[in-house]
C-alpha cells in the first residue's frame, strides 16, 4: 500500500516529463523572442539613447514619446536611402537568382555529364560567410587593384568598371555578389523540384507532339509553383536580414549608397546611440519579415497536419 | 535530395546539348572566381598585386601572407594574427552547436511522440524565431548581455547562437522523426519503457543522418554568424569572421591585400572542408530550411 502513491508519482512524472522537458526551450524562446520582440517595440516608443540596465542603474527611466520616432524614422533621408536601395536590392536579387536558378536547374536536368561535379560547385558559396565573399567582391571590383586594372593591363586601356566606388551603380555590385552568393541554392530548389515530376505526364505530351518549349512552358513549369512560392520567401527574407555583405563590401558606402535598413539599425543603435530610432527600424523590419513568412509558415504547418 | 530521374522525357539535339555544358561551364567558372582569387592571391607577394596581376598565378610564390594573417597581421591595436580570433570561434561553435543540437532532438520527440494540445501553435512559435531579423533583438540582448556580465565573452556568444539556433534544430529532428513509425513507440511504452529510455534506446540509434544535417547546418550558420559578433564582442573575445573584417577594413597603413584574401580563406576554411567532407547533409539541411521536410 505505502508503494502506491510513489507509484502515483511515477505515472504523473512520466506524464509530466514531455512537457518538462520541451518547457526550458520554450522559455529561452518566449523570454529571448518574443520578450526582446516587445521590448524592442516598447523602445520604439520611447525617447531612449542609451541600453537599458547600463547607464542609469537598473531601471529603465525613458519617457514614452508615443510615434515619434517612427516620424522621425521616415523623414530621415537616410532611411529613405536605406528603403530605396532595399527595394532595388531586393527585386533584383530576387528575380535573377530565381532565373538564373531555373535556368541552372533546367539545363541540370538534362541528364548532364558531370553533374556531380558541376551541382556542388554551384552551391559552395552558401557555406562560405558574407565576411569572406564580401572581402573577395570588394577587392576583386576595386578599379585599382582588380577588374578594371586586369583588363587595362591586358590592353584594353580605355576600360572602366568602378561601380562599387560609384554612388550610382554600388548597390548593383552588392547584388552581383549577394546572387553569386545564393543562385546556386535556388537552382538545387528548382532541381529538387523538376526530379519530383512525373515523367508519364511528360512522356504523354511528347507523344502529343509537344515541344520541348512548350513542355516546359506549359507543363514543367507551372508545376514548380511550390518550389516558385518556397524561393521567394526565402530569398525575400534573406534580402531584409542582408547586412554583412554590405559591410564587407562598401560599408554602407560610397556616402550612403548602399545603406539597407539592417545597417541603418546596426548605425543606428551601436554608432550614433539613437536607440529609439535604431529600435524602430528594426520593427519596421520586422513587420516586413512577418507579412511574409506568417502566411507561408502557416499554410505550411496546416498543410502538414 | 537529387535523385537521377530514371527517364527523362526530354529529348535535345546536339547543338543544343553543346550550348547548355558550354553554359553550365561558363557557371561553373563564374562561382569558382572569387575562391580562385582569393587562392592566388593569397600565395604572390604584395606587388604582383598592385601591378595588375590579379588575374594571374604568382611569379614568386609565397606562404608569407598566410603566416602574417595567421599570426602577425595587425588586428584592432594588436598585432596578434588571426589565430586568437580563429580559437574564438572554436570556443564558441563548439558548446553552441553541441547544446542546441541536444535540445533540437529532445523538443523535436516531444512535439512529435507526446503530442499535447497546442503543440503545433507552439511549434509554429519557434519556427518564427528563426525566420525574425535578429535586428529586433539586439537591443535587449546587449542590455541582458550586460546586466549578466557576459558582454564581450564567448559563454555571452554561446547563449545567443543556442537561443536563435533552437528553432532551426528542432525544425530538423520534428521532421525527422515525424515519420519515424510510432507504434513503436507506443510498443515500448506499454512494456513499460520510460520518456528517456523510449528516447535513448529507440529515436537515438536511428537519428545519425539528421543529426549529421543538424550539426553541420548549425556550424556553418554560427560560425559564419557577423551580426551577433560584431554587436556584442568586439574586442577581444571577437569571433573570426569580425576580426577578418576588422584586418581588411583597418585604414592604417599600406592596404594588404594578399593578407586579406588569406585571412579570408583562413575564415572560411572550417566550413569550406565541412563542405568538402558532407556536402550532400548540407544542402540537405539548406532544403529543409526552406521548411518542405
Amino acid at each position: 500500500m505505502s508503494a502506491r502513491p510513489d507509484a502515483d508519482f511515477q505515472t504523473r512524472l512520466q506524464n509530466l516529463l514531455p512537457k518538462l522537458v520541451l518547457s526550458p526551450s520554450l522559455a529561452l524562446i518566449f523570454f529571448f523572442v518574443y520578450g526582446f520582440i516587445l521590448f524592442t517595440i516598447y523602445v520604439s516608443f520611447t525617447d531612449s539613447r542609451i541600453l537599458p540596465f547600463v547607464g542609469n542603474g537598473g531601471v529603465p527611466a525613458y519617457d514614452l514619446i508615443g510615434f515619434s520616432n517612427y516620424q522621425k524614422l521616415f523623414s530621415l533621408s537616410h532611411w529613405e536611402i536605406a528603403l530605396t536601395n532595399m527595394a532595388i536590392f531586393a527585386g533584383l536579387y530576387i528575380v535573377i537568382c530565381s532565373a538564373l536558378g531555373l535556368m541552372l536547374a533546367i539545363f541540370l536536368d538534362q541528364k548532364i555529364r558531370g553533374e556531380g561535379v558541376l551541382r556542388p560547385l554551384y552551391l559552395y558559396p552558401m557555406a562560405l560567410s558574407f565576411i569572406v565573399t564580401g572581402t573577395a567582391w570588394k577587392w576583386f571590383l576595386d578599379p585599382a587593384i582588380g577588374l578594371e586594372n586586369i583588363v587595362q593591363t591586358w590592353g584594353w586601356t580605355s576600360f572602366t568598371f568602378d561601380w562599387i566606388k560609384n554612388r550610382d551603380f554600388a548597390i548593383y555590385t552588392v547584388v552581383l555578389a549577394a546572387v553569386w552568393q545564393s543562385s546556386g541554392f535556388v537552382m538545387a530548389m528548382f532541381l529538387a523540384g523538376l526530379r519530383g515530376i512525373d515523367n508519364e505526364i511528360l512522356k504523354a505530351a511528347q507523344m502529343d507532339g509537344a515541344s520541348n518549349w512548350n513542355l516546359y512552358r506549359r507543363i514543367i513549369i507551372p508545376q514548380l509553383r511550390p518550389a516558385f512560392l518556397s524561393a521567394f520567401v526565402i530569398l525575400a527574407h534573406l534580402a531584409i536580414k542582408t547586412f554583412d555583405l554590405v559591410i564587407a563590401m562598401t560599408g554602407g558606402g560610397p556616402g550612403r549608397a548602399t545603406e539597407l535598413p539592417a545597417t541603418f539599425m546596426y548605425s543606428y543603435t551601436f554608432s550614433r546611440n539613437q536607440m529609439g530610432i535604431g529600435a524602430s527600424s528594426a520593427v519596421i523590419m520586422l513587420m516586413t519579415i512577418a507579412a511574409i513568412m506568417i502566411p507561408y509558415l502557416y499554410a505550411e504547418l496546416r498543410e502538414k497536419k | 535530395m537529387a535523385v537521377s530521374s530514371t527517364d527523362t522525357a526530354i529529348r535535345t539535339g546536339r547543338v543544343t546539348r553543346t550550348l547548355i555544358y558550354l553554359v553550365l561551364v561558363l557557371f561553373a567558372l563564374f562561382y569558382l572566381l572569387p575562391l580562385y582569387v582569393m587562392m592566388v592571391n593569397s600565395l604572390k607577394p604584395l606587388p604582383e598585386i598592385t601591378g595588375g596581376g590579379m588575374m594571374s598565378l604568382p611569379q614568386i610564390w609565397t606562404i608569407e601572407p598566410w603566416l602574417k594573417a595567421w599570426s602577425t597581421a595587425q588586428i584592432g591595436v594588436e598585432p596578434t594574427g588571426l589565430r586568437p580570433y580563429f580559437w574564438n570561434s572554436i570556443s564558441m561553435v563548439v558548446p553552441a552547436v553541441a547544446i542546441s543540437t541536444i535540445l533540437g532532438a529532445l523538443n523535436g520527440y516531444v512535439l512529435t511522440k507526446w503530442r499535447f494540445r497546442f503543440d503545433t501553435i507552439l511549434f509554429g512559435l519557434m519556427l518564427f524565431a528563426c525566420f525574425i531579423p535578429f535586428q529586433i533583438v539586439l537591443i535587449p540582448m546587449a542590455a541582458v548581455l550586460g546586466f549578466l556580465g557576459l558582454a564581450g565573452s564567448t559563454a555571452g556568444l554561446v547563449l545567443v547562437h543556442v537561443v536563435y539556433g533552437l528553432g532551426f534544430s528542432t525544425l530538423y529532428f520534428r521532421n525527422y522523426y515525424a515519420v519515424f513509425p510510432t507504434e513503436l513507440v507506443r510498443a515500448a511504452q506499454i512494456d513499460g519503457a520510460s520518456f528517456f529510455q523510449i528516447f535513448w534506446r529507440i529515436l537515438l540509434p536511428s537519428s545519425g543522418p539528421i543529426a549529421v544535417v543538424c550539426v553541420i547546418w548549425q556550424f556553418t550558420n554560427i560560425w559564419n554568424d557577423f551580426l551577433f559578433g560584431a554587436s556584442f564582442a568586439s574586442g577581444e573575445g571577437a569571433p573570426m569572421t569580425v576580426a577578418l573584417n576588422n584586418l581588411v577594413q583597418s585604414s592604417t597603413g599600406v592596404k594588404e591585400y594578399n593578407v586579406h584574401f588569406a585571412g579570408a580563406i583562413l575564415a572560411a576554411l572550417p566550413t569550406l572542408l565541412v563542405y568538402i567532407v558532407a556536402g550532400r547533409y548540407f544542402v540537405r539541411g539548406l532544403m529543409a530550411g526552406s521548411v518542405k521536410g
